[in-house]
């Protein structure tokens, strides 16, 4: 990285009003300490790897931060994190949670995710709303700093970099 | 004759199992592309590679770092990205849905009109494979933000109560408070006001 995330442009974007308000009406859930998420669609071969251990992922599994989700060549995975960013990859695809922290009270927190290979989308949640230059998603080649809003991350199959 | 027919022939042959040559492999590149949302709205992506940085502000916008950080931008339309990410956006969960409450002045007694939200939401509930539950109580800016703080975790908790009696599982509600930072309607410091004074309750 040769420039800092906190040089993000976004610093120069008033904040988007009413995005807080259209997402105010949810929050995030801690039903267990500290989990990020659950997983609300699964299609295919899914696993979870947590710990170097890797388990099969079924529609409401709870996702802990810096947990990988792996998808195969028939699978699909979405997911919802407690700020309401929902996340979906496609097939042959792996998603690193690197970083979650959401306080349900303040919105403050953060989110870091990466994109080893594979498609996601992406629609973010309160983090990116409330709290400009808290979320981050991450491909082998790029850092993409994140402000209310839509997109897709493609990381294609790579030989040895 | 014939020999020098032969020779060509062979020729002719060899030439023609030339192998083609290879075409130009595009290295591979990781890609953003930027999507309005279910309103149309498009919000803001900043790519940033070793060397470069590229805001993506515009519906499908795209993004394509190639060797060295460099960003090539491109322009997609719905087609190509329903093409490239159909199965990725196919298996996007629920959209999370809100509904809000109020309380009848001064009990812990939700208003007519609030009753029959949370049969909406117990409808809601039926609908969704693995839902959570938040319930979120608000005040408004009478009393210290501290006070307001326990006072809307208290809102949100009542109302959690009611839910688990209308028979939703406690295990997948919580409730939290947002104090005065979340007023419906904005106002001055020490105002009363009964919009303010509510739960909101989200699906997801």
């Amino acid at each position: 990285m040769s420039k800092s995330l906190n040089a993000s442009p976004f610093a120069r974007f008033p904040s988007l009003a009413g995005l807080g308000l259209t997402f105010a009406l949810a929050a995030g859930s801690a039903l267990a300490a500290g989990e990020a998420g659950m997983i609300k669609t699964a299609k295919g071969s899914v696993l979870i790897e947590r710990g170097g251990q890797r388990t099969v992922a079924v529609i409401g599994d709870r996702v802990m931060p810096s947990d990988t989700l792996v998808t195969g060549a028939d699978g699909s995975v979405g997911i919802t994190l407690r700020d309401n960013t929902r996340l979906s990859a496609g097939p042959n695809s792996v998603l690193s949670l690197d970083k979650f922290a959401f306080d349900s009270t303040t919105y403050a927190g953060e989110l870091d995710a990466s994109v080893k290979k594979g498609t996601l989308s992406v629609i973010s949640g309160k983090l990116a709303s409330s709290s400009p230059g808290t979320v981050r998603f991450r491909t082998p080649t790029s850092t993409l700093g994140i402000r209310g809003t839509e997109f897709v991350i493609e990381v294609p199959e790579r030989g040895a970099r | 004759m014939s020999a020098l027919l032969g020779v060509a022939a062979i020729a002719a042959l060899v030439y023609f199992n030339q192998p083609e040559p290879p075409p130009p492999v595009e290295p591979p590149s990781d890609r953003v592309v930027l999507l309005p949302d279910e309103n149309g709205k498009v919000g803001k992506v900043v790519v940033i590679t070793e060397g470069a940085e590229q805001l993506l502000a515009t519906a499908y916008a795209g993004a394509k770092v190639l060797t060295g950080g460099k960003i090539e931008l491109a322009t997609e339309d719905a087609a190509s990205v329903q093409l490239r990410y159909g199965a990725a956006l196919g298996a996007r969960p629920q959209k999370a849905v809100s509904y809000t409450v109020y309380f009848v002045s001064g009990r812990e007694e939700l208003t007519p009109e609030s009753v029959s939200v949370v049969t909406e939401l117990k409808a809601e509930l039926a609908r969704r494979a693995a839902p959570e539950v938040t319930v979120i109580g608000h005040t408004d800016r009478v009393g210290k933000a501290e006070a307001n703080d326990a006072l809307s975790i208290k809102r949100a908790q009542i109302l959690r109560t009611m839910l688990i009696a209308q028979g939703v599982a406690s295990t997948a509600i919580e409730a939290a408070g947002r104090g005065e930072r979340e007023p419906l309607v904005p106002t001055a410091d020490e105002v009363a006001e009964p919009k303010n004074r509510r739960v909101e309750i989200s699906v997801r």
